[in-house]
């Protein structure tokens, strides 16, 4: 007997719903970047500038002690947060300490983190600093830059892509579920305070990269439908293209979903922000294809002219059919 | 039908055996690292030890030996990206000019009169003449010093420009000239933080150019951060200058052919120098640390022979003066000169540890850095960290992998089977590739190949639900599955290549972490294409040969 996520033959009425997914779509949104301009982003040192210190310890980490050692240093503002995470064996106390940029110091001196050591290791003689990483204001700058120059070509490489491969309604379709993809990605990163930082980056650009893959699937049996049923209205076929696949659909997502669950639980607590963010994505990305990438092209309607050999898609739309 | 050309069949197989054969050392990192080092340190003319031997033995020549390089995150190590200061050279290249001009300007002393240089600002050399009515002249003269600059950019350019005020003829570099310089500055920073990184015997250090003023230093296995700055931030420039006055106040006015520097031991000195040294270390050839005559740690250095020259006519015109070694812009040491040293070596005394003679032998053999670096971003990651992240990655990518192949084998069945031995070849030819490269695996990346390992199958999914659809309609299995590849060609293509112009991009755009996940991305791409395309119906077409099945069930 063969696991079947879907059954043989469907034929659920998917565009039924439009108006109230795109609705909701289109709330979630506003939502997430109200939040996104309320609570703003927890950046990390990547764009902020600073230093983090990871400390370890057998003893437990005491937040209040390590902050009173750290008092007289007049660091400005230190934040201090302990990480849990399922795979740390009993007697593994790690905890993570954040000093801002320091006025006019490039990037922060030798003195200041011995300085941290030192005060820390007075509150407790068996703390060990496995990581201590420290970005000057310059570069952080600079990264803020590139971040969001790396997102935008990313946007852009598509864009004209599905452009040359199918038709512009198409491009518009596949940003705007980038779009949406992208804006809550950063809705949850400020709603829960992930910390942002250079990983989330690539992890929002893999999202992207996941994002288009499912949609350009479905978009490409749309093509490919569009060609067979030439008289069919788009809602139809649009319903028709997504129910065929449905299947594959979801057990791509699912199979990518299991192996990131893995890398979610047993990854270590270093690159969970990162993992959740791709998580979290290939949920959005899965829905984004379907609710809001062929909602878009619904609206903007395609070209149909029954006369033309091809309906559907550009004349590089074949190059490899 | 469903036919596969011979050498089509064998090609594949071929790609497939190369692919595990690459990757295989990875399964045995330790011995083969060893080895590795080990040739390493034959070809660099190391006597052979039985350490040596040994390690050589612990796997075997013929075998490819190649290893995915493990990033900083993974292995532990420092970071650092410096930001090189061009303008420091600017000053040095003027006061290189300074004697021209001066020989120049004394030329024509019946126009301009007594010359004289002024403080400035680095980038600049003030003179003074004491007839403002010959400024013309000597500007003029100056002017004909100017040097055409060889370079591809700079055609057509003087490498100086000349301006005339008053009593004042200033001179400074021309636009063109501090591209130059500029280029050159960070050139020689390159290879000198190279130089020191290896002498202190590091391994697989990565040293790379960043922009137009930034180096990225990444020295896997050092303690920290803080330990590789003190190696490659200090400048090591060695000079040695004539004393003028060994004690003066800290705050002595100076003309331009002097200079106050402090005493390195003890800051409440101040001795006054020429400024000109006798001789730089850039004629040094050899340093090495070692103990002067009462036992103490001392730095012993040989000359060239100009240097060796230029030293021995100072020191044999000037017995009993004393002299200064400098060290950037510190006096290590001021003796007297006792007698003439022609043999072309000495030796510089300090208040030196043994470690300190150490580094400072490494530092002088490698040279000096043209420019002061100031480091913008560091980063030490400790090795326990490392190693736990990559247990902690072994440990997901094993789970991820034994998930996907339970799930694939229960919705496909055989077909599963066979999407699972391709999944097996497609992370085998990850790091295969990766290994061939010279790939680093970095955190993120370890996440690129779980991500791939459950995208991978995507493309075997869609052939596969293509040949059930094509099932209900097509006539006969062979024809299903050959309309099932067929026609999900091009969904593969374009969700592929959509995915892969993201890698790229991150490849462009990122740095350190990122881009190592860009590149297991990108590599996890290709790999499962020619898995999912070649590989899965190579294996379904020789078994569909044995079986003929009058009917399948995907």
């Amino acid at each position: 007997m063969r696991l079947r996520l879907v059954p043989q033959d469907t034929n659920w009425d998917f565009m039924r719903y439009r108006k109230f997914t795109f609705g909701a779509s289109v709330v979630a949104m506003v939502g997430a970047i109200a939040i996104w301009l309320i609570v703003g982003l927890n950046f990390g040192i990547d764009f902020l500038g600073g230093t983090t210190i990871r400390t370890e310890s057998t003893a437990s980490v005491d937040v209040a002690a390590y902050r009173a050692a750290l008092e007289p240093l007049g660091l400005g503002d230190v934040t201090i947060t302990e990480v849990f995470d399922p795979t740390f064996e009993a007697g593994r106390n790690v905890a993570q300490v954040r000093i801002q940029a320091q006025e006019g110091a490039e990037s922060v001196t030798p003195e200041v983190i011995a300085g941290v050591e030192a005060a820390l290791q007075t509150v407790d003689p068996s703390i060990t600093f496995p990581s201590v990483e420290s970005v000057g204001p310059k570069v952080s700058g600079e990264l803020i830059t590139t971040a969001l120059l790396a997102v935008g070509a990313s946007l852009v490489a598509i864009l004209f892509y599905i452009w040359l491969r199918f038709e512009w309604q198409f491009s518009v379709g596949a940003i705007a579920a980038l779009v949406h993809d992208v804006v809550l990605t950063i809705g949850v990163f400020s709603l829960l305070q992930i910390r942002f930082d250079l990983a989330t980056i690539a992890a929002i650009l893999t999202i992207i990269g996941y994002s288009i893959n499912d949609t350009v699937v479905i978009f490409d049996r749309l093509r490919e439908n569009l060609i067979k049923f030439k008289k069919t209205p788009l809602i139809d076929i649009m319903n028709k293209s997504v129910n065929e696949t449905l299947s594959r659909t979801l057990m791509t997502s699912g199979t990518t979903l299991l192996a990131l669950v893995a890398l979610l639980v047993l990854g270590g607590d270093v690159i969970r922000g990162f993992v959740f963010a791709i998580f979290w994505g290939v949920i959005v990305g899965t829905y984004s294809s379907v609710y809001v990438a062929k909602n878009v092209v619904l609206m903007l309607g395609v070209d149909r002219d029954p006369k033309k050999p091809s309906d559907a898609g550009t004349q590089f739309a074949n190059i490899d059919a | 039908m469903l036919q596969i050309a011979l050498w089509k069949r064998l090609s594949i197989l071929l790609v497939c055996v190369i692919g595990l054969a690459l990757a295989a050392p990875n399964l045995f990192y330790g011995p083969v690292e060893r080895h590795n080092d080990a040739a390493d340190a034959l070809e660099r003319g190391a006597i052979s030890t039985p350490e040596i031997e040994a390690a050589l033995a612990e796997w075997p020549d013929a075998l490819p030996s190649g290893l995915v390089n493990l990033g900083l995150d993974l292995r532990g190590g420092a970071h650092l990206l410096a930001e090189v200061q061009l303008q420091d050279v600017y000053e040095g290249r003027l006061d290189g000019y300074w004697p021209d001009v001066r020989d120049t300007l004394r030329g024509v002393r019946e126009q301009v009169g007594t010359i004289r240089r002024q403080d400035s600002p680095p980038d600049e050399l003030r003179i003074r003449i004491s007839r403002p009515e010959g400024l013309q002249v000597a500007v003029d003269a100056v002017r004909d010093l100017a040097q055409p600059i060889v370079s591809l950019t700079g055609v057509g350019e003087q490498d100086i420009d000349v301006a005339g005020a008053g009593d004042i003829v200033t001179v400074t570099l021309s636009d063109a000239e501090k591209a130059a310089t500029d280029d050159r500055t960070l050139q020689q920073s390159l290879e000198i933080i190279r130089r020191r990184v290896d002498e202190a015997g590091t391994r697989e250090p990565t040293i790379q150019r960043q922009g137009a003023d930034r180096i990225l230093i990444q020295v896997p296995g050092i303690g920290s951060a803080q330990e590789l700055k003190e190696l490659i931030g200090t400048t090591a420039k060695l000079t040695f200058h004539p004393v003028i006055s060994r004690s003066v106040a800290a705050d002595t006015r100076t003309d331009g052919d002097q200079i106050a520097l402090p005493d390195m031991d003890d800051a409440s000195r101040t001795l006054l120098l020429e400024r000109s040294p006798v001789v730089t270390g850039d004629d040094l050839v050899d340093s090495q640390p070692g103990f002067d005559q009462n036992g103490r740690p001392a730095v012993t250095f040989r000359f060239n022979p100009s240097g060796a020259r230029k030293f021995g006519e100072y020191t044999s015109a000037n017995i009993g003066a004393p002299f200064a070694i400098v060290l950037d812009d510190e006096v290590v040491t001021d003796p007297t000169i006792q007698s003439a040293i022609t043999g072309g070596s000495g030796q510089i005394t300090g208040n030196f540890t043994v470690e300190e003679a150490n580094r400072l032998s490494i530092l002088l053999r490698a040279g000096a850095l043209p420019a002061e670096m100031t480091f913008l971003e560091e980063r030490t990651i400790g090795p326990e960290l490392g190693q736990d992240s990559i247990d902690a990655g072994q440990v997901a990518s094993l789970v991820a992998m034994a998930a996907v192949v339970v799930f694939m084998i229960a919705s496909y069945g055989l077909f599963g089977a066979f999407a699972t031995v391709a999944l097996g070849i497609n992370v085998a030819l990850i790091f295969g590739i990766l290994s061939l490269i010279g790939g680093t695996l970095t955190l993120p990346g370890i996440a690129g190949i779980v991500l791939t390992i459950g995208m991978a199958v995507d493309a075997n999914v869609l052939v596969f639900e293509r040949i059930r659809e094509e099932l209900k309609t097509a006539r006969g299995p062979a024809r299903a599955i050959e309309l099932g590849y067929e026609r999900a060609l091009s969904a593969i293509i374009d969700a592929n290549i959509t995915t892969f112009i993201i890698a790229v991009i991150l490849f462009t755009l990122g740095s350190g972490p990122v881009r190592g996940f860009a590149v297991t991305l990108g590599i996890g791409i290709l790999t499962s294409v020619f898995t999912a395309i070649f590989v899965t119906r190579l294996l379904i077409v020789i078994w569909f040969e044995r079986r003929r099945p009058k009917t399948i069930e995907v």
